[in-house]
């Protein structure tokens, strides 16, 4: 492969080589660069990757970043923007150069930051225990009683692990000399490391040799390192590891969603659990199963709404019980938010002499808290150099939204005047100044601020360092507009080894015995929208292919056909649409409640299948506004058509044949049974106008079948025998009546003791009443009873498995 | 010293049967050393199904703990006790003025259950209320002791509120209960606490029962007395807490039965659950204390 670069590096040399920016980059004043040195020179490091770009041709970049940014897209990568009373998905904003860092500059930062790892867990032993800190004076009391992160139920609670802290964060940057400092400490819910996953795929996507030809650390090893940390946390007991998600609302869903399927343990939020018998259980359809190891990412006050915040609606009642009685492992511990706390940053270089003593190898940002007098007088001595902040606040010191004030822009008497009013509400810090790293503008490199979240987990071999991390690049080089809601886009960090590294994956090492383990049960709120999407997908199809026949008889036109335009019409109407207009926001909604649906259960199905579901939906937004009714929207529904089976395949082709794929396909069933009962309630009644037995073949897909086996015009009796009787045509009713009875069979707990569930009754019921039809006895009335047990059997199913 | 006899009834009926749901209860009379001994508690709920258990919450309340099953039309819950009270009548004013509290405030170096730290900010039930602050600071006067503040206050308080149990619901902000001048004793509470707050204070809300005495001539009635709330402010390092009712304008003394004390309402409640409910619940409570004579 090093061949490979070295060539590509000489034809990029020897005739039109682009500059790419380099030869006007300089470093922002006073301001380390990762690409070049004070002098202006490139560190040889970047050497590999500024030959590559320099060697592409304009199209070729827009082709790399191109791939980086199709990657994303097809994986459904995105984020949550916040504003004006709504929250939109937008596209993931990559800055699609990496972060290079020399792997000597990271192996000297790693024992750092598990130092301070360390640190923070024995602070956190103290504080949710005999709080010996607070007593001997080395921490404001103040500062802890008014903590609203200091949980006080968890008060002398020992973690069953033994340990606080399992999975911590850190946002570091460079100072004015080089040297890394820690900007912020996230220990309670630290987001980030599914995106830097992702992060690392694309943009290795968009410079495969480059990636490929030198040695950057791999990221998979840190992930399995952990999934099996946490499954060994498990112990000796029998439940399940999972990832407890605030809801697909959170800003970070999409990245848990995808976590959890890339370490193949579950998702679940609140409703889904409840305490019995001191253990955290999970709703599933198989009945409840107990959780023994709980990787929450929501904050703890909002886990209990019996202890802790009563007002949060996606915590689970008694969880802090169940924590209090040791039956559940939690990542990290309920309370360990209080260590964000800005203020105790303050304290943190003295904590650690005191406790460990040792000094801090890498130091936080310059801290005061306002709160003695010592310290303000050292505020006021400093001020030129300082920015205020809430002393109990958690953000970043470069994410200063409002609750910030430049200490400089206050006279003196106005500074000392605040610090005697709210001195122990604040507290005083360096004010920032970030690193610059490449970001590519329009075309040519030019520095943006940065700075990096650095990830730790806890293995039974000490914390473990991810090999990169996630860098957030600034929007320009304002270090406070490094925040994706104001712009800021977040990039790869490569940490280059000058030798091979080990490749590593997500799979178990082959000396280790195989074991297959059983797949997760399945969270009763997950079958719930599973069936549901089923459900609204195929009622998707439906519509479509009679808002396709409407509009084929509109563009053949005849007065003979408009009799039976009108009966289509109320047929559409019943499901909120309008026949009458080219694409009727009846169909989008139902397409939009699908979509909405599958977001619920992202983590249950593939990158593909979500794409296909979200290009769907595009496209008929797109095209409602545009088509004309007639031959237009024909032409238009039958590509939606298309799109809808290319879902359906994705979805039915890859999905695992258990539980959650049982339960959209009996949504699409039982949804596909009930319609084709409908339409020959509508359109093979005896009374029916002319040209709707046609319709019922045309409806039913079936009209090249019904070709080659009645070689005559439609009667009545030909068309019940087609799409309600003949148990070989994949859509009637009898054939997926059977096909939902077997999955009813297959569900847990269908048959105790040889005897069939209520559910099980009617399924069988329904079973015989069809196959034992004959074409005069599915009278238009017969089908409307049908059409009831099927209604009936919906409702069944819901009581025993989706409540 | 004075020897009680407390029962207590809580039930609810439910219009259809509930889920599955979890509740606390914290209805049972406090241990405190040299103040208050409980000589025998129990409890007992109907039906008596699902998980059972006991605990202490930081602040020293004893919860129960109750899990329900599935299922339920009704519950009843019913506790009865003996409790011992022996306050002292007459509390020497050993209180320091407000700046020397705040200096004692800041070097009281504990965040245990008793610690004034946790008192002297707003909380979720208690948030600052500018006319509550005001009134409060009008109360000041150079040469107040904190315990001469604390009973000035609650005068002040009780002369500007009137006793009203049809004006506020469970939830009322303290600011609209005051600006109403009407309320029960939670809503009375509430604003002195946030009061004693606004000044630099630090105050407790207290939850227990309260002995009433029958009018002259008529006989006891029977659960007619009810679950009480007051005021725990800190008097500083020398006299610690003081226990003031600003609904009857007096100390806490051996009227007063303490169950617990916390921020606010919130931390102390009688009930908190989480029930799965698809119709109307109606509830009923009762409480009688009873004298024993010694």
């Amino acid at each position: 492969m090093d061949s490979a670069v070295t060539a590509k590096v000489k034809t990029a040399s020897k005739g039109k080589a682009r500059d790419r920016g380099l030869s006007a980059y300089r470093p922002l004043p006073g301001v380390p660069d990762e690409l070049v040195t004070p002098d202006g020179t490139l560190r040889p490091l970047w050497q590999p990757l500024v030959n590559h770009l320099q060697g592409l041709t304009d199209e070729g970049l827009t082709r790399a970043t191109g791939r980086a940014d199709q990657y994303l897209r097809d994986s459904g990568v995105f984020y949550r923007q916040y504003g004006s009373g709504q929250s939109v998905e937008r596209p993931w904003p990559l800055s699609h150069i990496p972060v290079l860092i020399d792997e000597a500059d990271w192996a000297a930062l790693t024992p750092a930051l598990i130092q301070r790892a360390d640190l923070l867990e024995t602070v956190l032993a103290d504080l949710y225990g005999e709080n010996r800190l607070v007593a001997d004076g080395h921490l404001p009391a103040a500062l802890v009683a008014g903590n609203p992160e200091w949980l006080r139920p968890l008060v002398g609670v020992r973690p069953a692990s033994g340990h606080f802290l399992h999975f911590v964060a850190f946002e570091i940057g460079r100072g004015p000399d080089g040297r890394w400092w820690v900007l912020a400490d996230r220990t309670q819910a630290p987001s980030g490391a599914g995106y830097a996953l992702e992060n690392r795929v694309a943009t290795s996507r968009a410079y495969t040799d480059v990636f490929a030809g030198l040695n950057v650390h791999r990221l998979a090893g840190f992930f399995r390192d952990f999934r099996d940390a946490l499954l060994g946390l498990r112990g000796a007991r029998d439940g399940r590891v999972a990832i407890m998600t605030p809801g697909p609302l959170n800003e970070t869903y999409f990245e848990q969603a995808w976590i959890a399927r890339y370490m193949g343990v579950s998702l679940v939020q609140g409703e889904d659990l409840m305490v019995s018998d001191g253990r955290l259980m999970v709703r599933t359809v198989s009945g409840l199963r107990p959780l023994d190891v709980l990787w929450r990412r929501l904050d703890g006050s909002y886990a209990d709404p019996l202890e802790l915040d009563p007002a949060s609606r996606i915590g689970t009642p008694g969880m802090v019980a169940v924590l209090r009685q040791g039956g559940l492992t939690m990542v990290n511990s309920l309370g360990s938010g209080v260590l964000e706390t800005r203020a105790l940053m303050a304290f943190l270089p003295k904590l650690s002499v005191h406790l460990t003593g040792q000094k801090l190898a890498i130091p936080n940002i310059a801290t005061w808290w306002c709160g003695g007098l010592p310290e303000r007088a050292q505020v006021m001595a400093e001020r030129s150099r300082l920015v205020l902040s809430p002393a109990l606040g958690t953000g970043l010191p470069f994410d200063r939204q409002g609750e910030s004030t430049v200490a400089a822009s206050l006279t003196p008497d106005e500074l000392a005047a605040r610090l005697v009013l709210d001195g122990p509400d604040l507290v005083a810090q360096e004010a920032v100044t970030l690193s610059t790293t490449p970001a590519l503008i329009d075309g040519k490199l030019e520095p943006r601020p940065m700075s990096l979240r650095v990830f730790l987990a806890r293995t039974p071999n000490g914390w473990q360092v991810m090999q990169g991390g996630f860098a957030r690049i600034g929007a320009s080089a304002d270090p406070t507009a490094l925040a994706m809601q104001r712009g800021g886009s977040a990039a790869d960090v490569w940490v280059v080894s000058p030798e091979e590294v080990p490749a590593v994956s997500m799979v178990t090492p082959a000396d280790a015995p195989y074991r297959r383990s059983s797949p997760g049960a399945l969270p009763a709120r997950a079958a719930d929208n599973l069936f549901w999407l089923g459900r609204y997908v195929e009622r998707t199809e439906g519509m479509i292919r009679l808002l396709r026949a409407r509009h084929i008889r509109l563009a053949e036109g005849g007065r003979a056909a408009l009799p039976l335009q009108k009966q289509m019409d109320a047929v559409l109407k019943s499901y909120g649409v309008d026949g009458a207009v080219g694409l009727s926001s009846g169909l989008l909604n139902t397409l939009g409640a699908a979509v909405a649906t599958a977001g619920q259960v992202r983590d249950r199905f593939s990158p593909d299948g979500w794409s296909a579901l979200n290009d769907l939906d595009k496209t008929a937004r797109r095209m409602a506004g545009r088509v004309a009714p007639g031959d237009d929207a024909a032409r238009a529904l039958s590509a939606l058509l298309r799109k809808l089976a290319g879902f359906s395949g994705l979805v039915h082709e890859n999905m695992y044949r258990f539980f959650g794929w049982r339960f959209l396909s009996i949504g699409r069933q039982l949804e596909r049974a009930s319609a084709m009962t409908g339409v020959l309630i509508a359109f093979a009644d005896p009374k029916a106008t002319p040209g709707a037995l046609d319709l019922c073949i045309e409806l039913g897909d079936s009209v090249l079948t019904y070709r080659r086996r009645f070689s005559l015009g439609s009667t009545r009796e030909t068309v019940i025998d087609l799409l309600a009787l003949d148990p070989m045509n994949p859509r009637s009713v009898r054939h997926l009546i059977d096909g939902l009875s077997e999955q009813v069979q297959a569900l847990p707990g269908a048959a105790t003791h040889g005897q069939l569930s209520e559910l099980g009754r009617a399924m069988l019921r329904c079973q015989v009443d069809i196959a034992t039809a004959t074409p005069d006895t599915l009278t238009t009335e017969a089908l409307q009873a049908l059409h009831g047990q099927i209604a009936g059997i919906s409702d069944l199913l819901t009581e025993a498995y989706l409540r | 010293m004075t020897l009680y006899a407390v029962r207590q009834s809580i039930r609810y009926d439910f219009a259809r049967p509930t889920g599955a749901g979890r509740q606390l209860f914290r209805i049972l009379p406090a241990n405190i050393v040299g103040l208050q001994t409980v000589r025998e508690a129990g409890y007992a709920f109907s039906p008596d199904a699902g998980e059972r258990g006991e605990f202490q919450d930081f602040f020293g309340t004893r919860v129960i703990e109750a899990a329900m099953p599935p299922g339920l039309i009704s519950l009843d819950l019913t506790m009865h006790c003996l409790v011992e009270r022996r306050a002292e009548d007459a509390l020497l004013d050993l209180s320091p003025h407000l700046p020397g509290l705040v200096a004692e405030l800041a070097a009281h170096r504990s965040v245990g259950p008793r610690a004034p730290h946790h008192f002297t900010l707003p909380s979720r039930r208690i948030p600052v209320a500018t006319q509550i602050s005001e009134f409060a600071r009008d109360q000041l006067s150079l040469g107040l002791t904190i315990r001469a503040l604390v009973e000035k206050m609650g005068r002040a308080l009780h002369d500007h509120m009137t006793f009203d149990a049809k004006a506020t619901r469970v939830d009322t902000p303290p600011e609209q209960a005051f600006a109403q001048g009407r309320g029960v004793c939670q809503d009375f509470a509430q604003i002195m606490v946030g009061a004693l707050r606004a000044v630099g204070v630090p105050s407790a809300y207290v939850a227990g029962y309260l002995r009433t005495l029958p009018p002259p001539g008529k006989p006891r009635l029977v659960g007619a007395d009810a679950m009480h709330a007051w005021v725990r402010a800190w008097a500083g390092e020398e006299m610690g807490w003081v226990d003031y009712d600003p609904t009857n304008a007096c100390y806490a003394r051996n009227d007063h039965i303490d169950v617990g004390f916390g921020r606010d309402y919130d931390d102390v409640a009688p009930v908190t659950g989480r029930l799965r409910l698809d119709g109307d619940q109606s509830g009923s409570h009762s409480v009688d204390i009873e004298e024993i004579p010694a």
